[in-house]
């Protein structure tokens, strides 16, 4: 294929184009990534009087106290959740709209919807729903005697954040996987009509691997999504409890740098977090660049 | 092996588009029958609800001896080969080939065996690990063909298999179709819009006008006695020269002649002249004063574009004929086409 080239006369114009592009990934990424991967090496009294240089203290700490290692599996458990329940949605919803003509544009247009309702609201909504004592779902679940309580019962505190992030990035999800569908040509799947394969069969051996490059870069991008960007559902709905049943790493890093104010510890938090993701991203290049065109 | 009958086949889209409509054919066993027409004639409708792909909503289809009207594509014992191939990407070709013999649940060394008997017919053998993108036009074209083959249906059908070629292998792979029909004697239902295509490879043509049949006979019937001039002028290349005339008390008026026709009536007319049935006249005989617009030189003949009273006339010359701007044509009278200049009907 052939990109467009564009030949600027002055050699400073193309600098002057992308310099505020420049100035705000410095300013607010590589600056503050760079504090904190240097505040991660520091430790700072309680009054921020004095700091002293501790190498990997923060980090070897970090390792050894198992409220961490606790927010770790959260994370884990919280993200793998809603990854998966978001995109098995969306492929459902996906597949249903892909099988209709006359309505799909509606149907589309409804589930992205979502998409644009802010995090804390979406949050609160949910919080609504679920409250033990005036949501609608508890009172649902009571009568086929299940006692909801997000406050009090762990359990019930992650199924209500994983409900409210992954209801979030279905629509997302959904409309990657409606292109995904729309570019498997029509012959594709009436030749494996004829070849006697039904519509389970269909959808197992041809449609499934076909839309495999668009579930794994979904995954990706959903786990990065409920590592950094569910802040502020935990925060609406939980804050972390109960007893740290949902307090994820992102949450963590807030609450130990800002309301612990333990910089140093929540610094070292974020450097693990920024690294988790980096690595994510490079797997996701790599794996992109092997499989994807299969 | 089977034959397939059509009786008052009809399709109306939703919306009431009358894709095709009162389709009457009747293809014999081991028969080739191609399906001609220009884009939008209903070709690929009518090749569709053969095939189970598209709801049949007038008439009936039988494939054997059964109506298979309300019968999934896959129980209709067919195979179909697709203008983009439909090859499934994320499998090998021998999986590809395999992939219609496995769900039906056939035994494994069944399936080996046809596969690497297709494969040596087509001469894919060697590419039968690689994945289609790792393969030629020609080659996923093969592919297309072998997963057909294999399952040794009652019938095949092709919509424009060929289409997506380029013109040498396009030629080539005509041929390798037309024998590989011959040899495996299965029914095979052809959809194209070439009609060179359709020529050489038809038992029988089936030309199709806006969603009906508007002539079926063998390739050279249809191309000696098209029935109207929609035919004549979609059947032979290059086209059949169509010049107003009137026709008055068995005398037929064209390009300043006036001769005796075996055609009754008083009516105006379009005469049909082929453009390899003209040539210069002789000193003397009488023949169409024509003007030359230009000459296309094609290497086994020359084409001459002229006007006669204002009106298009192509004619094939040998490469040695010398061309005039100014020349009188000559043409046989007993093989003149005359149609009904109000209906386009053939008259003689
Ligand atoms: N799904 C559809 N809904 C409505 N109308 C349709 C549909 N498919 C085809 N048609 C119409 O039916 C007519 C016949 O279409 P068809 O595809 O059979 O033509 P074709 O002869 O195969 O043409 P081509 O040579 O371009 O492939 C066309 O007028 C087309 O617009
Ligand atoms: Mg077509």
């Amino acid at each position: 294929m052939q990109t467009k080239r564009t030949i600027f006369r002055n050699l400073w114009l193309p600098y002057l184009l992308v310099a505020p592009q420049l100035a705000i990934t410095l300013i607010f990424f590589l600056w503050p990534a760079g504090q904190a991967v240097w505040q991660s090496f520091l430790r700072e009294d309680a009054f921020g009087l004095k700091t002293t240089f501790i190498g990997l203290g923060n980090y070897e700490r970090l390792l050894d106290n198992p409220e961490y290692l606790n927010s770790l599996k959260v994370t884990a458990v919280f993200s793998i959740s809603t990854a998966t329940l978001a995109i098995v949605l969306a492929l459902v919803l996906a597949l249903a709209v892909d099988r209709m003509l006359r309505s799909a544009r509606v149907y589309t247009t409804l589930l992205v919807w979502p998409y644009a309702v802010a995090p804390a609201i979406a949050g609160v909504l949910w919080w609504f729903i679920f409250n033990p004592t005036i949501g609608i779902l508890p009172y649902l679940l009571d009568r086929v005697g299940y006692d909801w309580n997000h406050s009090l019962i762990k359990r019930d505190a992650m199924i209500l954040v994983i409900i409210a992030a992954a209801w979030k990035q279905v629509s997302y999800n959904f409309l990657f996987f409606v292109a995904g569908l729309q570019a498997i040509p029509a012959s594709m799947r009436e030749a494996a009509a004829i070849d006697g394969a039904g519509p389970f069969k269909r959808f197992w051996s041809i449609t499934l691997p076909l839309l495999s490059p668009t579930t794994f870069f979904l995954l990706v991008v959903n786990v990065v999504y409920t590592m950094f960007d569910t802040f502020p559902v935990i925060d609406a709905v939980t804050s972390g409890g109960p007893a740290q049943a949902t307090n994820i790493l992102v949450y963590k890093v807030y609450r130990d740098g800002f309301v612990g104010l333990n910089l140093g510890s929540s610094a070292a938090q974020s450097v693990i977090l920024m690294a988790i993701v980096i690595s994510l991203t490079v797997i996701q290049f790599r794996y992109i660049e092997r499989r994807v065109t299969y | 092996m089977a034959g397939i009958t059509l009786e008052n086949v009809g399709k109306t889209y939703a919306g009431d588009v009358a894709a095709v409509a009162d389709v009457n054919l009747e293809i014999n066993d081991g028969e080739f029958v191609v399906l001609v027409g220009p884009s939008g004639c209903g070709k690929s409708t009518l090749l569709r609800m053969v095939a189970g792909l598209e709801t049949i909503t007038e008439g009936r289809v039988t494939i054997g001896a059964r109506v298979v009207n309300n019968l999934e594509p896959a129980d209709r014992d067919i195979a179909m080969v697709f203008q983009n191939y439909a090859l499934y990407p994320h499998m090998t070709v021998r999986q590809n080939l395999s992939y219609g013999l496995k769900n039906r649940r056939m035994p494994r060394d069944e399936i080996t065996r046809r596969v690497d008997e297709a494969a040596g017919i087509l001469e894919i053998g060697e590419y039968l690990d690689r994945k289609p993108r790792a393969l030629s036009g020609g080659q996923r074209q093969r592919v297309a063909m072998g997963r057909a083959i294999v399952r040794e249906p009652a019938a095949f059908l092709f919509d424009e298999p060929l289409s997506n070629l380029d013109a040498k292998l396009r030629v080539s792979m005509r041929g390798e179709i037309r024998s590989l029909q011959k040899r495996l004697g299965t029914t095979s239902v052809y959809v194209t819009h070439d009609q060179l295509e359709a020529m050489t490879l038809a038992d029988r043509l089936v030309v199709l006008r806006g969603g009906r049949i508007e002539q079926i006979g063998a390739p050279i019937e249809v191309y000696r006695r098209p029935v109207s001039t929609f035919v004549a002028g979609f059947i032979g290349s290059p086209a059949m020269n169509l010049l107003p005339g009137t026709l008055q008390g068995g005398q037929l008026h064209v390009g300043g002649q006036s001769f005796a026709v075996e055609v009754a009536g008083n009516e105006k007319v379009e005469v049909g002249i082929r453009p390899e049935d003209l040539r210069p006249a002789k000193s003397g005989e009488p023949g169409l004063a024509v003007s030359l617009a230009y000459v296309e030189a094609l290497g086994a003949q020359q084409l001459g574009h002229f006007r006669v009273d204002g009106h298009p006339l192509v004619a094939a010359f040998p490469p040695d004929q010398l061309v005039h701007d100014r020349m009188s044509l000559a043409f046989d009278r007993t093989i003149l086409h005359l149609f009904s200049a109000e209906t386009g009907k053939r008259l003689n």
